[in-house]
């Protein structure tokens, strides 16, 4: 046990003595939170539209006005026919242009129903979807208005919506638990992958093997700095999302913590399962970033949600731990949900563990001959 | 010239002895292009509607038939009270819950007024407002069709449709969008990843002393490790766009010429980081720490996700010395726009400049620790 505690102790001084990978390590997480709270934002706030006001009426002017009012649009310029529309869009600036046909409000007393044309740049499909759907809703909302203004004795449904757990529509909520996923992965499987093959690369994974120390000591001792490491990245992350979003941690934070644990467990025993099979650096890299970074960072539901994919991605994104991942720290963080909500999702997750553990103990050799090609 | 000729050809000989390597150079750009282009989308297939009918009167079940008809919604369950509605949404297993109150239909008889309560899970916020704007579009039709029922006249009642229409990419395209950025992430993964890696392994297992003792000049060294991933790069980029071709059938509006060209500068700028990255590297663990942490701010910042222009003043700046947001803005721009040369002159230039100015960075950080 002792001779097991020395050498922990000389991994821990490795990494330690490595300052330039330890900021890099705190810094990244830092600069994915401040990133993905200002700059990549898929919430719409003050949006540039442009009018193009055919009618000059007052059922014009009055939607006009109301979304100007709206917190999520600002007019940034009123055009004065249909040709100055691609100038418009191509000068940049608005994402939309709200067109009022002529006879906007002698149509709505004639006949009741008149249309509003909306022509959003598709070139950014994902803003282009919101800004239209953000636009019928507040013409929805005028039109249930003018069914209530027409008599008191009308019956005109009322729906009242309540936006759970983020009544603000602020798309942070979505990525912060995505930035804990992205960095646990990192931080586990990518460094514990990388150092262990270098050990073997330089030969000095023999030096070890014919040390006293049993194999499991030896990968034991190699991953414990890093899931030390990890779990202080994901306090500072909870803690940054705390006091620059104000975002809490809803549910139990002791749940919280050990779905993390158990999600650093996974991430190591894949790093070691990743080790076992490559004997180059340059192969566990490029294995754990293409295999591992890209499909987390795009494929996890942590930036594109899983329901919008096409069918089979679905299924692929099963075999991802970090979908289930992203899912526990979605409920427990932000809706506050209790075990009985991600017992599933954990024990998936478990059992992945345990699969990765087991699988990489058979794979593991001690003997290094076959090992190098 | 002869010493870089066989420089070269020592390195073309490493990167073919590797197996794993050549079967990487390969897959990775068939995996990105067919496995992450159509899953990158934040286009909304439909979400799950969960309906809480307190009514069960004709009017409340027409309402149910006129919501599950459309394609937007698919009505998952039917929870028999608050709680266990509230639960759909903890668990996820409902996006939107609609509860139809016990006096809808008397309200819709002119009793008193008819409400309707939704509850949205706003954890994926643009879900949650998109769902909430169609809903209200379905109810607003169902209540036309009531007041047409009791009598009224359609043009008594008063409403306002929209029309939306999408220019430059009607269908809204999501693959059309996301093709391009994922071209310049492929880019980087071969330049900025393998090259550097190649030249810190060389730093520490010591082989590049070896190299510096010999005549070999600082230049050659230099070139003959850009020249092998300049080759492979342009290789990649070729073969992924083929495979986009061949598999998305994505337009290619502008000039063949000027993409590559545009991706030739962009590729040496990522080499030079890649150079100058691994000069601050003692080792390869420490060189992919800071390839992948600059990758990241690059990548995230460039507007590959959401549109740089509506970031905020400071990310704008940012973007100035940011290869990616040139890249995938001339990418956009010639694949999807059919812009020529003096569209892009300007974005070309600023690249060019970034190129030798990271080339340049590379040659004197690395003259410092030979």
């Amino acid at each position: 046990m002792k001779r097991f505690l020395a050498f922990v102790k000389k991994e821990f001084l490795h990494i330690f003595r490595d300052y330039r990978t330890l900021i890099i390590l705190f810094a990244l997480p830092a600069a994915q939170i401040l990133i993905f709270g200002y700059a990549v934002r898929t919430d719409i706030t003050n949006a540039g539209i442009a009018i193009l006001d055919n009618a000059h009426d007052e059922v014009s002017s009055e939607l006009a006005l109301k979304l100007e009012a709206s917190e999520f649009f600002t007019i940034k310029a009123y055009l004065t026919s249909y040709d100055e529309i691609d100038a418009a869009f191509k000068k940049g600036k608005i994402e939309e242009v709200v067109i009022f046909p002529e006879d906007l409000a002698a149509r709505l007393q004639r006949e009741g129903n008149a249309t509003v044309s909306i022509i959003a740049d598709g070139s950014e499909p994902n803003t282009a979807s919101l800004v239209t759907g953000y636009t019928t809703a507040i013409l929805n909302d005028y039109s249930a208005s003018l069914l209530q203004r027409l008599n008191t004795s009308t019956p005109v449904i009322n729906p009242e919506v309540r936006m759970y757990f983020n009544p603000n529509l602020k798309s942070h909520f979505m990525f912060v638990p995505g930035v804990i996923t992205l960095i646990l992965i990192l931080v586990c499987a990518l460094m514990t992958s990388v150092t262990i093959v270098r050990e073997k690369e330089f030969g000095t994974m023999e030096v070890l093997l014919v040390s006293p120390l049993k194999p499991w000591q030896i990968i034991v001792g190699k991953v414990a700095p890093y899931f030390f490491l990890s779990l202080i990245n994901v306090i500072v992350i909870l803690l940054m999302a705390w006091f620059v979003f104000g975002l809490p941690v809803r549910g139990s934070i002791a749940l919280l913590i050990a779905e993390c644990m158990l999600y650093i467990l996974m991430a190591l025993s894949l790093g070691i399962l990743i080790s076992t099979l490559v004997n180059k650096m340059e192969n566990a890299i490029i294995v754990s970033f293409i295999g591992l970074m890209l499909p987390t960072l795009l494929l996890s539901g942590f930036i594109f949600p899983i329901e919008n994919m096409p069918k089979g991605y679905d299924y692929f994104s099963m075999i991802l731990p970090a979908r289930w991942f992203v899912e526990i720290i979605r409920s427990v963080m932000i809706k506050g949900a209790g075990f009985v909500y991600v017992w599933k999702e954990t024990l998936i997750l478990a059992v992945m563990t345990l699969f990765f553990i087991v699988l990489s103990a058979r794979k593991f050799k001690v003997r290094l001959e076959e090992g190098s090609k | 010239m002869r010493r870089l000729w066989f420089l070269l050809k020592k390195e073309f000989r490493q990167i073919v002895r590797n197996p794993f390597m050549l079967r990487a150079i390969i897959m990775v750009p068939l995996l990105q292009m067919l496995l992450l282009v159509p899953a990158v989308t934040f286009q909304i297939k439909s979400l799950d509607l969960a309906v809480m009918d307190n009514d069960h009167s004709p009017a409340s079940r027409e309402l149910l038939a006129k919501l599950s008809g459309s394609s937007f919604f698919t009505v998952t369950s039917t929870p028999a009270d608050y709680k266990q509605a509230e639960k759909l949404l903890y668990s996820g297993d409902a996006d939107i819950v609609l509860i139809i109150p016990d006096d809808f239909s008397e309200g819709l008889a002119g009793v008193t007024t008819p409400r309707l309560q939704v509850l949205a899970d706003a954890v994926n916020a643009t879900n949650a407002m998109l769902g909430w704007s169609y809903l209200t579009s379905i109810v607003f039709d169902f209540n036309r069709d009531i007041l047409i029922n009791q009598g009224m006249t359609p043009s008594a009642i008063k409403g306002i449709s929209t029309s939306p229409r999408f220019w430059y990419n009607p269908t809204l395209n999501y693959k059309y969008y996301m093709l391009p950025g994922i071209l310049v992430i492929l880019i980087i993964a071969i330049g900025l990843m393998l090259s550097g890696l190649n030249l810190v392994k060389e730093m520490e297992i010591g082989t590049l002393e070896q190299i510096n003792v010999t005549p070999i000049k600082r230049w050659e060294l230099i070139a003959s490790k850009v020249i092998p991933f300049f080759i492979l790069g342009l290789f990649d980029l070729a073969l992924g766009l083929s495979v986009g071709w061949i598999a998305f059938n994505i337009p290619f509006e502008g000039s063949l010429l000027l993409f590559f060209a545009c991706s030739a500068i962009f590729l040496v700028a990522v080499l030079g980081l890649a150079l100058f990255f691994s000069t601050m590297a003692s080792n390869r663990q420490q060189y992919l720490f800071v390839a992948f942490f600059f990758t990241m701010v690059f990548v995230l910042m460039s507007g590959i996700f959401t549109p740089s222009e509506s970031m905020p003043q400071w990310a704008q700046q940012f973007n100035l010395v940011n290869p990616v947001a040139y890249m995938i803005r001339i990418n956009r721009m010639v694949m999807l726009k059919g812009s020529g040369f003096y569209d892009i002159a300007r974005d070309m230039a600023a690249l060019s400049l970034l190129a030798v100015a990271f080339i340049s960075f590379a040659i004197m950080a690395y003259r410092k620790r030979a």
